[in-house]
């Protein structure tokens, strides 16, 4: 260790009493394979530099040398805890590229798979959050949750975590018969369950000690960041794709856009980014009920074309995933292999700014604002 | 006179040995065995039944495969009943890691250190009036002196492993455990006033002749709430367990310890759990009394009869245990439902709240005293 230190000191890279400490690659709270270098002071933390790559796989480049059906599963295995929704966008953009006119009973199919995935991938957020600040019974509540959703996954198409679900111009499979009875029934049970997690973490005290007031960023600050979903929409900025810029159908559900309010301190803190999870939830079951309300019949294949080869040219599809607003750029040269994928991760946006948020808090804090950030290591590095 | 001596009298009538210092050596290696297996088997049982309380928390099932004593595993209450047993021959068969650049002596000696504190504590711990290996007349302060011993073990564990994390661990771990002797000597400080003795014969006797601690005043309600929370703190335990803080440290100051050495981390903290539940029982919870005994009203005293049955030798004992387990569950419930605090968190609870409010309660109960 003095060694070490001694030369960095040289070197003007640390100052004074100051230690570089290296959290991760493997570390239990890091959430996946990230290193975090942190120059700290004792307990004080004056900087922190996320070093990625750990986990990239090439995604961008996999895809200039695969159809764009075989891009598909590769989408999955970015962000492996809201596959539906990078399924979604990639075929979203693809579609449009080709110019498929979807059949009503896919669309009322995506929205409600996809509100099914944000509840879960919200879940995943909220428990581990409770995790990282010490609560060990959150988590496994919220997992036991989690896990009927991904039973009800199973039952829809066989996977439980990478589904490879949404096809250019259709889904895999139609919803199984008795689907729509055990989501409603999934929904009445989840309802009753959120007040149980508002009491076991949402109003501890202790709870709110740790994560009120830390990690404060303002709305303007987040926004230079370019953080978007739940960590944007915390600072109180109301910014939400399905309603700034309805794609698929959800203009037609009538659901709120939550924002932070700051309840227990300064608004855009840790509490407030891990409330609006909670709130979203409640949402997505308001979407999902609509959705099943009045899903039409029909054929899911219908739209399926024979060949997915787009016309030349170019787009860029924006899609609100669990985790923020996720981009697909892609360009086509006529051919069935796409000339070039471009993906904007929003957890890369987020740990981008988790210097800002750290800055001057303490260790345990690092976690904390970590946590409430909710990044999915296989996103960031693609 | 002692156990030790008891025991020494007793051995010297029955074995024909002229050396003395054998008998000694006897004498004392006996009552040290039961120590440590007291310990162990609390380990043992403590662990299943912390698995079970949290499997039963979050929904789970908790370990429900390996059986033992003809009992089978599967998914029924006793499921797992063997699981704790397994765990512990897997450490002791375990590999002993040192890493290359930690210090190898105090590494190894450190685990022995922290062991220590809780294993020459429990000399000092009666089950019952007179059954205890060694009746001090300084109880109280013997075992609030010899506890806080494995700090410096935590220190040396910590430094010894040359490691970033173990040694925040450790930092953490010896700023914690310090602050929260206080508040824990001032609230025991308060029967120790009323009482006039040191001794946990007399605090309880004190209790039989009276009323529980707990009930005396206002006052010593509270240092008893100040003293639990405060041995949750000094046992390291969620919501304090900051030393040990498994999403941040890894695992604190044990980091780097494995098998054996990491098993005597393990001892120590459950022996720790069960000696601070002992004390709160015996100064607060009226120590082998009967809940029937909670308030011993003047003119409305329960015949000698009834008396001895609901206390004798063999209830006694029982009541010990039953009101221990009582606390450990407490504790448990803490560990599984609580968030962890922040160390500047902790230490504003310790310095601001709870040592003023304990210094307050030693004049007010000392004013109390004066009046009734």
């Amino acid at each position: 260790m003095g060694m070490n230190t001694e030369y960095l000191k040289e070197l003007g890279i640390i100052k004074g009493d100051e230690m570089i400490l290296n959290m991760g690659p493997q570390h239990p709270s890091t959430h996946g394979v990230l290193r975090l270098k942190i120059h700290t002071d004792g307990e004080i933390i004056s900087y922190i530099e996320p070093h990625l790559g750990y986990l990239h796989r090439c995604f961008e480049k996999h895809c200039e040398n695969l159809s764009y059906e075989k891009c598909i599963p590769y989408t999955d295995r970015c962000d492996y805890l809201a596959a539906m929704h990078m399924n979604h966008g990639f075929v979203m953009g693809v579609e449009k590229l080709i110019g498929i006119e979807l059949p009503e009973r896919v669309e009322y199919i995506r929205i409600i798979i996809a509100e099914l995935q944000r509840i879960a991938s919200h879940l995943m957020a909220v428990g581990t959050f409770g995790l990282d600040v010490g609560g060990i019974t959150p988590f496994t509540w919220c997992f036991r949750d989690r896990e009927r959703v991904l039973d009800l996954f199973e039952y829809l198409c066989g996977a439980r975590l990478l589904y490879n679900y949404m096809w250019v111009g259709g889904v895999s499979h139609d919803l199984p018969k008795d689907f729509i009875k055990r989501t409603t029934e999934f929904l009445d049970y989840f309802e009753t369950q959120i007040p149980e997690y508002n009491e076991i973490l949402t109003g501890n005290k202790i709870f709110i000690e740790r994560t009120a007031d830390v990690g404060v960023i303002p709305a303007d600050v987040a926004l230079n960041y370019g953080l978007t979903g739940p960590n944007l929409r915390a600072s109180g900025h109301s910014y939400d794709l399905r309603k700034e810029e309805p794609y698929s159908i959800y203009d037609r559900f009538d659901f709120d856009v939550v924002v932070g309010e700051g309840t227990h301190g300064t608004l855009g803190d840790c509490w407030d980014r891990y409330y609006v999870r909670i709130l979203e939830m409640y949402e997505s079951i308001k979407i999902i009920r609509q959705a099943i309300a009045d899903i039409p019949n029909g054929d899911v294949h219908e739209a399926i074309p024979k060949k997915v080869k787009p016309p030349k040219g170019d787009i860029y599809t924006r899609y609100e995933s669990a985790r923020g607003e996720l981009g697909f750029y892609i360009k086509s040269n006529g051919k069935n292999i796409p000339e070039r994928v471009k993906m904007r991760s929003p957890a890369f946006a987020s740990l981008s700014a988790l210097n800002e948020m750290a800055e001057g808090w303490m260790m345990s804090d690092v976690i904390t604002i970590l946590g409430s950030l909710d990044i999915v290591l296989g996103e960031i590095d693609r | 006179m002692t156990s030790v001596n008891n025991l020494f009298e007793f051995i010297k009538g029955i074995v024909p040995i002229e050396d003395t210092a054998i008998i000694w050596v006897i004498a004392v290696a006996i009552p040290a065995l039961i120590v440590f297996l007291v310990m162990a088997v609390n380990a043992l049982i403590a662990v299943y039944f912390e698995r079970k309380v949290s499997a039963f928390m979050q929904d789970r099932l908790g370990p429900m495969e390996v059986g033992i004593f003809g009992f089978k595993g599967g998914r029924k209450f006793w499921g797992g009943i063997g699981q704790t047993l397994a765990d512990a021959i897997k450490l002791l068969t375990k590999e002993d890691i040192i890493p290359a650049d930690a210090d190898r002596k105090v590494m190894i000696f450190a685990p022995f250190f922290i062991f220590l504190a809780p294993f020459l504590t429990f000399i000092a711990l009666p089950l019952y009036e007179n059954v205890v290996i060694s009746n001090f007349n300084i109880g109280i302060l013997y075992i609030l002196a010899v506890s806080s011993v494995g700090v410096i073990g935590v220190i040396l564990a910590g430094w010894a492993s040359n490691n970033k994390w173990s040694v925040y661990g450790a930092m953490r771990a010896a700023a914690q455990m310090i602050s929260y002797e206080i508040p824990i000597a001032l609230s025991l400080m308060l029967a120790i006033i009323v009482v006039g003795s040191l001794q946990i014969n007399d605090i309880v006797q004190w209790q039989a002749d009276n009323r529980w601690f707990i009930l005396h005043s206002p006052f010593a309600f509270m240092a008893f709430f100040i003293y639990f929370v405060s041995v949750v703190a000094e046992t390291n335990r969620t919501p304090f367990d900051i030393p040990e803080a498994e999403s941040e440290l890894v695992a604190g100051w044990m980091t780097e310890f494995s098998g054996f050495r990491w098993a005597l981390f393990f001892l120590s903290e459950y022996a720790n759990m069960l000696i601070v539940s002992v004390v709160a029982t015996m100064v607060f919870l009226g120590g082998w009394l009967s809940p029937v005994e909670l308030i011993n009203i003047p003119g409305f005293d329960l015949p000698n009869s009834v008396l001895s049955i609901l206390t004798n030798s063999v209830t006694g004992p029982m009541w010990v245990v039953l009101k221990v387990v009582f606390l450990i569950f407490v504790m448990m419930w803490f560990r599984w439902t609580f968030p962890r605090l922040r160390v500047d968190q902790l230490m504003y609870l310790c310095w601001k709240v709870f040592i003023p409010f304990a210094l307050a309660n030693v004049v007010f109960v000392s004013i109390w005293e004066l009046i009734f």
